[in-house]
């Protein structure tokens, strides 16, 4: 897919999105990260239940070559996570912001939010 | 500390890399190709059709004159004397402890100017040890009445591997390629080069070595004939499938060649730097390699754990072909055997593996 960065996405400087609903968001990296990382070949889940924080790694992301640590844009406690990029971790390259999905999070804090970028403040770090 | 973005240097297909969208990395003091259109398709190419590697990063050595191959004998692993006129030889050079310096591919050029015994062999070193094995080739070839030339910048040199490579290959070329393990002079693409009947994929294929002046011509004559471009990372999975060394990860001055698996060419009868050192080494460990049979990719310096105790792995990769983890590992002999069941502790998880033979890929068929 083109370069795009969503309008309705909060963004954290590490390259990770949240789509926050109410006290639930969605996260995930960036268009950004995952052209960097190159063609994405392994995805461990974090577990259902288990806590993250803001600003620390949550899970890994694998391409051929490198490994990277995916963090948290917020804090709170996993409630799903995807399930289809653990045969198919592809998606988090052909669509960082839909199929490619990361985690699904009970927000703890919902201070933490006004911390994180807009879509304007993040391509201003690109 | 890597090198200052100025202080790399740029292999004369610089440009067609950035041309054809090439993602460029520092890589042993080079700016080279990692990546094209992506690491998956090229290494599919390489597979089932033809790619084309720039690997003029590598190095170049010229050992000539009337006792260039008992000079030789003495350095390199291998029987030197068996390489025919025109032929190619794999060894490694080691350091008087047995310590690997290199591992190098030797091919004998024959007599310039048809006259014997006055031999001369081309050495293709590695692009981060080239000037380490210059060095030592020089600093031992007193006594012996030989030249040792640096000659990396005399050459561009161009891997053309997989099913379709030969082909490709031919049909710009006037005259007949070299088989296997043999070298030939040619005019590819209008202009004079050494094709070597060698690689680094597990596929059939040549090795071209041109003068660098040549070498945007020859990469175009291979595009034009369908021939993928292909970088350095399809070239390190294609090569861990194959189960080839790679020096720095596989091989090191701490590891000997015995332990590598690397015994069938150190030829220790010939008396080379290092044969003394060999001759009285007990491996306790065993270079394997290995198959994740669960999730997970294994990765440079994971330790390993097995019931006959433990060892680390040193390259690890998702294997496009397989589409599992896979790796090679130093562990310990009695643990060695395909099919012995280890664990490798990836960042903390441990992850289920088991001892294979080699080749990765091709796998073996099922019995």
């Amino acid at each position: 897919m083109a370069e795009s960065y969503p309008d309705d996405l909060k963004y954290h400087a590490e390259h990770d999105w949240a789509r926050i609903e109410g006290e639930m968001a969605t996260f995930g990296v960036t268009w950004y990260a995952q052209d960097a990382l190159g063609e994405v070949v392994f995805y461990d889940p974090p577990e259902v239940g288990s806590s993250v924080t803001k600003d620390r790694a949550y899970a890994e992301v694998e391409s051929v070559k490198a490994v990277s640590d995916v963090f948290a844009p917020l804090s709170g406690e996993i409630v799903a996570v995807n399930e289809l990029l653990s045969d198919a971790p592809e998606n988090i390259n052909s669509d960082p912001y839909g199929d490619g999905w990361m985690v699904r999070v009970k927000l703890s804090d919902a201070s933490e939010v006004e911390s994180l970028l807009d879509v304007a403040a993040y391509k201003d770090l690109l | 500390m890597p090198p200052a973005a100025d202080t790399l240097r740029r292999t004369p297909l610089f440009d067609r890399h950035t041309a054809a969208g090439a993602r460029i990395v520092p890589f042993a003091g080079w700016e080279m190709p990692v990546q094209y259109e992506g690491v998956r398709s090229e290494h599919v190419a390489v597979r089932t059709g033809a790619g084309a590697f720039d690997v003029s990063h590598m190095g170049q050595v010229i050992t000539s004159g009337p006792e260039a191959e008992a000079f030789l004998q003495h350095l390199l692993s291998n029987d030197v004397t068996r390489i025919a006129d025109g032929g190619a030889q794999y060894s490694v050079l080691c350091d008087e402890h047995g310590g690997v310096l290199d591992d190098l591919f030797t091919y004998r050029l024959g007599a310039p100017g048809g006259l014997p015994p006055f031999d001369s062999f081309l050495t293709v070193t590695n692009a981060s040890n080239h000037e380490r094995d210059h060095a030592w080739l020089t600093e031992h070839s007193e006594g012996f009445d030989v030249t040792v030339e640096d000659a990396a910048d005399r050459y561009a040199m161009l891997a053309v591997q997989g099913p379709y490579a030969r082909t490709a290959v031919d049909r710009i070329s006037d005259g007949e390629l070299p088989k296997r393990m043999r070298t030939a002079t040619l005019a590819v693409a209008g202009a004079e080069c050494l094709v070597c009947g060698t690689g680094y994929t597990g596929e059939d294929g040549v090795e071209i070595l041109t003068g660098p002046e040549h070498a945007p011509a020859l990469w175009d004559a291979l595009m034009g004939e369908g021939v993928t471009p292909t970088g350095l990372a399809a070239r390190d999975t294609l090569r861990l499938e194959a189960c080839f060394h790679l020096y720095g990860n596989d091989l090191s001055l701490d590891r000997t060649p015995i332990e590598a698996g690397l015994g069938w060419c150190c030829k220790l009868d010939t008396g080379f730097i290092g044969s003394e050192a060999l001759r009285s080494v007990e491996p306790g460990q065993a270079l394997v390699p290995f198959v994740f049979t669960g999730p997970g990719i294994p990765r440079q310096g994971n330790p390993v754990h097995t019931e006959a105790g433990d060892g680390v792995v040193c390259s690890g990769t998702m294997s496009p072909c397989l589409e599992m983890g896979i790796g090679m590992a130093y562990v310990p002999v009695g643990a060695s055997e395909p099919g012995t069941a280890i664990e490798v502790d990836v960042r903390g998880k441990s992850r289920a593996a088991e001892v294979r033979d080699k080749p990765l890929y091709p796998p073996k068929p099922e019995e």
